[in-house]
């Protein structure tokens, strides 16, 4: 250990560097928080000044009134939910085969999540789009749910097989030998351990969709079906000029959800994303 | 992955005889019930419009008449050939790749470096490298019009502070909107590229660190003797998929600039996505697309080989 000591020159050197980051990664967000609560005025002001002088929620107000964000955000927790949900479903017996069993089937399997990761999204866009339109599905959630859904079977895929490599085959071998059926030990001894990963990657896959952008600004096409994302840009206007407190204030509540998730998931979410990718 | 061999292998070397009995009898049915209901949708779904994309791009489909849609061999790739305008969109793409891989792999590594060293506020550090990762790239790019706002944008009212001009319209002005835009895309990406690179630091033994140190090796000879090799693999793997997804990126760049000014940050997904939802010209879009996977796959190629050739030195 104390082979390892720091000297103090070096130690201070370490702790500036680290507060030159947290600057760097904090001030755009601050700065965001500080112009939704600021009153019109001070927005106005040509110096404008981090703290609020005479904060208000008046731009929260106004960004409700300008747009339709209660259903916007309504259809992105649609949209996020049933993704989530239809995509954790499919992924997980996929994920238990494959990380079980090593075969021309695991191969194909992660070949094609590596290759997924690839995808310039308009060569894909452009067939769904024909396709979606041809069954009537688009500018509809539901359409915008079935992109959604292989659009994040890969990822899903990915970290349900680390969370099922993680489950000893040991304890699967000792349920066979007393007795258990293949089903049984699947519903009874590996589900139960499998229940936090899954969880993790419906989270992981939850916030993926509500983020989403490029699927839904293409399929969706009235403000009544657009999701949360495609109904901020509309606060920037066609000349690209903002009314900036609204948009600030919508701006906000749009990440509050993401957020919450990855602050409750930090370490799962970062340990089921390596335990696929870094191999 | 190293887990995984581990705790297979005991399984295969045992008697047989203990372990066979749970195997179903006859063909594996099982399997192919569990495999089912995923491989569905990703064939219909996914390899499926792939395929269908990469065909329409020798078509002159168009989004008003699929109707009499034509085939016209490699014409659209003739074309794609002359199209100026998307080479120079191709050649900003790279550009961008480059520009946001290159320091946000450097940023990162430094960040996880000192996140791996037991220092105060780690806790605070580790928290809010999170924040650029859960946002929507919609609200980063929003975020930083904020931030960039020539009248009211806090860069701004800082550099007039410090003394350093009167402002600048950072986004607007024709030298500094791809610069402007590449810092974004460093911001939003560390995170990720931070957290990769933390678990491969956690994953090199600190005994050989405090071995090497015994031995007298300063820290930049620790770095590259102990640390380095063992980061390697993790290094390469995320830089080639920044640069692939990078290279792809669409919505940071399409809500701080739509692409402006006269084109200067116009990313190839951009111009794709005006080709084919503004112009509804879906062949030629396609075809595009197609350019832009054969250069995405050349990347990987070269990355594999290096990795093929990797396990050969071993």
């Amino acid at each position: 250990m104390s082979a390892l000591r720091t000297s103090r020159p070096a130690r201070i050197g370490q702790y500036l560097a680290l507060l030159a980051y947290l600057v760097f990664l904090a001030f755009p967000f601050l700065w965001l928080i500080s112009t939704a609560f600021k009153p019109a005025p001070e927005l106005a002001s040509l110096h404008p000044t981090w703290i609020p002088e005479e904060p208000t929620l008046a731009n929260f107000r106004q960004a409700f009134d300008e747009q339709p964000l209660l259903r916007a955000a309504g259809n992105s927790l649609v949209a996020a939910l049933a993704a989530a949900l239809i995509a954790v479903v499919v992924a997980t017996p996929l994920a238990y085969v494959t990380a079980r069993h090593r075969g021309r089937l695991a191969t194909a399997a992660t070949g094609w999540v590596v290759i997924s990761q690839a995808f310039p999204f308009v060569l894909v866009i452009i067939p769904l789009f024909l396709i979606l339109k041809n069954l009537h599905l688009i500018n509809s959630v539901p359409g915008l749910v079935m992109v959604y859904v292989v659009w994040s079977l890969p990822f899903a895929l990915w970290m349900l097989m680390g969370y099922v490599k993680a489950v000893p085959a040991e304890l699967e071998e000792a349920a066979a030998v007393d007795g258990a059926g293949r089903l049984r030990t699947l519903v009874s001894v590996t589900a139960p351990l499998l229940v936090p990963g899954i969880v993790a990657t419906a989270l992981f896959a939850f916030v993926t969709a509500w983020n989403e952008f490029f699927f839904a600004l293409v399929l969706l096409k009235t403000p009544e079906k657009q999701t949360l994302p495609v109904v901020l840009t509309h606060f920037l206007g066609a000349e690209g000029v903002a009314d900036l407190g609204p948009l600030a204030a919508a701006a906000f509540l749009a990440t509050l959800p993401s957020l919450v998730v990855f602050a409750v998931l930090q370490r799962r979410i970062a340990g089921g994303m390596l335990a696929g990718a870094v191999k | 992955m190293s887990s995984a061999t581990a705790t297979k292998r005991p399984g295969g070397t045992r008697t047989p005889r203990t372990v066979r009995p749970a195997r179903p009898r006859g063909p594996d049915f099982g399997a192919w019930f569990l495999v089912l209901p995923a491989l569905l949708p990703i064939l219909v779904l996914s390899v499926g419009p792939l395929l269908y994309g990469i065909a329409l791009a020798f078509t002159d489909a168009q989004s008003g008449r699929t109707q009499s849609t034509r085939w016209v061999g490699t014409l659209n790739f003739q074309d794609l050939l002359h199209d100026t305008l998307f080479w120079d969109s191709f050649r900003i793409g790279l550009v961008w790749a480059v520009g946001v891989t290159v320091p946000q792999f450097l940023l990162a590594l430094g960040l996880a470096l000192l996140l791996n060293q037991k220092l105060r506020f780690r806790w605070l550090a580790r928290a809010l490298a999170i924040v650029p990762w859960a946002m929507p790239e919609v609200v980063v790019g929003i975020m930083w019009r904020l931030v960039y706002n020539p009248d009211a944008g806090i860069l701004n009212e800082t550099l007039r502070d410090l003394g350093l001009g009167q402002g600048h319209d950072w986004l607007s002005g024709l030298a500094t909107a791809l610069p402007a835009v590449i810092v974004v895309g460093v911001w939003a990406g560390m995170p990720q590229t931070t957290v990769a690179l933390l678990a491969g630091l956690q994953n090199t033994p600190r005994e050989l660190h405090e071995a090497a140190a015994l031995d007298g090796a300063g820290a930049w000879r620790r770095f590259r003797t102990v640390t380095w090799p063992a980061l390697r693999p993790v290094a390469l793997a995320i830089t080639a998929l920044n640069l692939i997804w990078n290279f792809n990126s669409f919505a940071l760049v399409y809500v701080l600039t739509n692409g402006g000014p006269g084109g200067r940050t116009r990313l190839p997904m951009l111009f794709a996505y005006e080709e084919a939802f503004r112009y509804g010209q879906f062949g030629y879009a396609a075809a595009m697309g197609c350019v832009m996977v054969a250069a995405v796959s050349v990347l990987i190629a070269l990355s594999l080989v290096r990795r093929l050739k990797g396990d050969q030195d071993r």
